[in-house]
């Protein structure tokens, strides 16, 4: 439930004094909180968990872990490509977190 | 069996086993405690290429397999309520409760809601004030700045109509217990990076100065898993136990101050039980004083429950690394995935599921017995 996710973060605004962001993870676009990472600028990196950059990484371990995660499989499983699951699809329950 | 090419960098990590090789001379049992590194060990066959005297015994570090039966009990009756908009991460959804899971609730009518990010949860209180909706915030220290986020988000937007109910859990509480039991066999631990990313790194000194053991602050990739193993065994065999962060691109010693001042202010630090371990003291978050009107457990009236696990897991022994998952008579069998027993086989990262999910079905491996006895299978 604690994987994190790198991504790019593509542009940021103000949401009623929360800092939010649409960050890129390799071609798949989410809003993303930035709370918790207020010292991140456009074209930076950041480590995504459930939603909220937990802290910032450089670009080149990102590119890497990006690729991996791909490569695995892991990306649509992180992300939860659907935002929500088929009433009795038990076995693809996605959006989780891990710690 | 699986093979060095698995790796993005096999070369590296054909380095690294040969590293392990040379250093280690005598059995070492190392607990890796987060799920999403039980997982990488599973997938690539970590395990089964480190040398046999290195046995890894996958650690508690799964919070929806640790929320305990009643915690669920108490989410299933809030989310069966018709007044009630029950959001929750995904991998809860199929959690069995003492009767049904959240997907059965939703399947009778309950409007249960997935969410990918805590603060969706905001978006629809604001969306529907005509109901009650209650985010189900559970998760380790990683995941805990998300969920409470929503809390402050409630206060901030004056949303009466949404509450939480927290089953939060603390790692190094956890290390604390396994490390002071008096039948832990575990000699290093490797610590959950991302928990480190928010919290920081000072947390786990005392654990190291009380009780011997080498922590290694070690990422989720199967490279990383491999280095903090690596990084373990060598101060095991120096003789040596310090704390030491293998995951720096990502982990400082300070960890996230913003994060941190949220947490301080939306949460207090409690008593937990956790499922298949028991009662741990200190070892988890609930709602703050300042946040305590936004608890869904007193706002619903779920009071204690009377709950029954079953008399056939043995997800507690797994826990703590006394058996492994394919050693319990009910794996694969009265216990899988589809119709799980208990803590270690309700999520995919729970060691059981990933034991089944990997096909490890059979033990594979001849581990030495323990003085307390546990039957191996």
């Amino acid at each position: 439930m604690c994987l994190g996710v790198p991504g790019k973060v593509l542009e940021i605004r103000d949401e009623r004094g929360t800092q939010m962001a649409t960050v890129d993870f390799g071609g798949v676009t989410k809003d993303v909180c930035l709370a918790y990472t207020p010292e991140a600028q456009v074209g930076d990196y950041t480590l995504i968990h459930a939603g909220f950059a937990i802290t910032m990484v450089d670009e080149e371990s990102a590119l890497k872990t990006l690729e991996l995660f791909e490569q695995m499989g892991l990306l649509e499983e992180e992300l939860g490509a659907p935002s929500d699951v088929a009433i009795g699809d038990r076995g693809t329950a996605t959006g989780g977190t891990r710690p | 069996m699986k093979y060095l090419d698995e790796f993005n960098d096999p070369d590296l990590a054909a380095t690294l086993f040969d590293q392990i090789r040379a250093v280690v001379t005598r059995p070492w049992a190392i607990m890796e405690v987060c799920g999403g590194q039980t997982h990488s060990i599973i997938r690539n066959g970590i395990d089964q290429l480190l040398p046999d005297e290195i046995e890894l015994i996958h650690g508690p570090g799964c919070p929806v397999c640790v929320t305990p039966l009643e915690t669920i009990d108490k989410a299933l009756e809030i989310a069966a309520r018709p007044d009630v908009i029950f959001c929750s991460f995904g991998d809860m959804l199929r959690v069995p409760g003492s009767h049904t899971d959240l997907f059965g609730v939703r399947s009778r009518g309950g409007d249960v809601r997935v969410v990918y990010s805590p603060i969706d949860a905001v978006a629809i209180a604001e969306d529907n004030p005509d109901k009650e909706v209650v985010f189900f915030a559970i998760g380790f220290e990683t995941t805990a700045p998300g969920n409470a986020m929503v809390a402050f988000q409630a206060r901030q937007r004056n949303l009466t109509n949404l509450s939480l109910l927290v089953s939060h859990v603390l790692v190094p509480p956890a290390i604390e217990a396994i490390a002071s039991s008096p039948t832990s066999r575990v000699d290093g631990f490797l610590a959950a990076g991302h928990v480190c990313s928010v919290m920081g790194t000072t947390q786990y000194e005392p654990l190291v100065t009380t009780y011997g053991v080498p922590i290694v602050v070690t990422g989720f990739e199967p490279l990383d898993v491999l280095d903090g193993i690596r990084r373990t065994v060598i101060q095991l065999e120096n003789g040596e136990a310090y704390l030491e962060n293998a995951y720096p691109r990502a982990v400082n010693t300070v960890g996230n101050s913003p994060a941190q001042a949220m947490l301080e202010d939306v949460f207090a630090v409690t008593d937990r039980k956790w499922r298949g371990i028991g009662m741990i003291p200190q070892s988890g978050w609930h709602l703050s004083d300042r946040y305590a009107d936004l608890n869904a457990e007193t706002r619903f009236d779920v009071a204690d429950m009377d709950v029954q696990e079953s008399e056939l897991c043995r997800s507690g022994e797994v826990l703590q690394g006394m058996l492994k998952p394919n050693e319990c008579p009910a794996f694969g069998t009265e216990c899988t995935p589809r119709n799980p027993l208990g803590a270690t086989m309700v999520s995919s990262e729970g060691a059981c599921a990933a034991y089944y999910q990997y096909g490890r079905l059979e033990s594979s491996r001849t581990l030495p017995v323990i003085e307390s006895g546990a039957t191996r299978g």
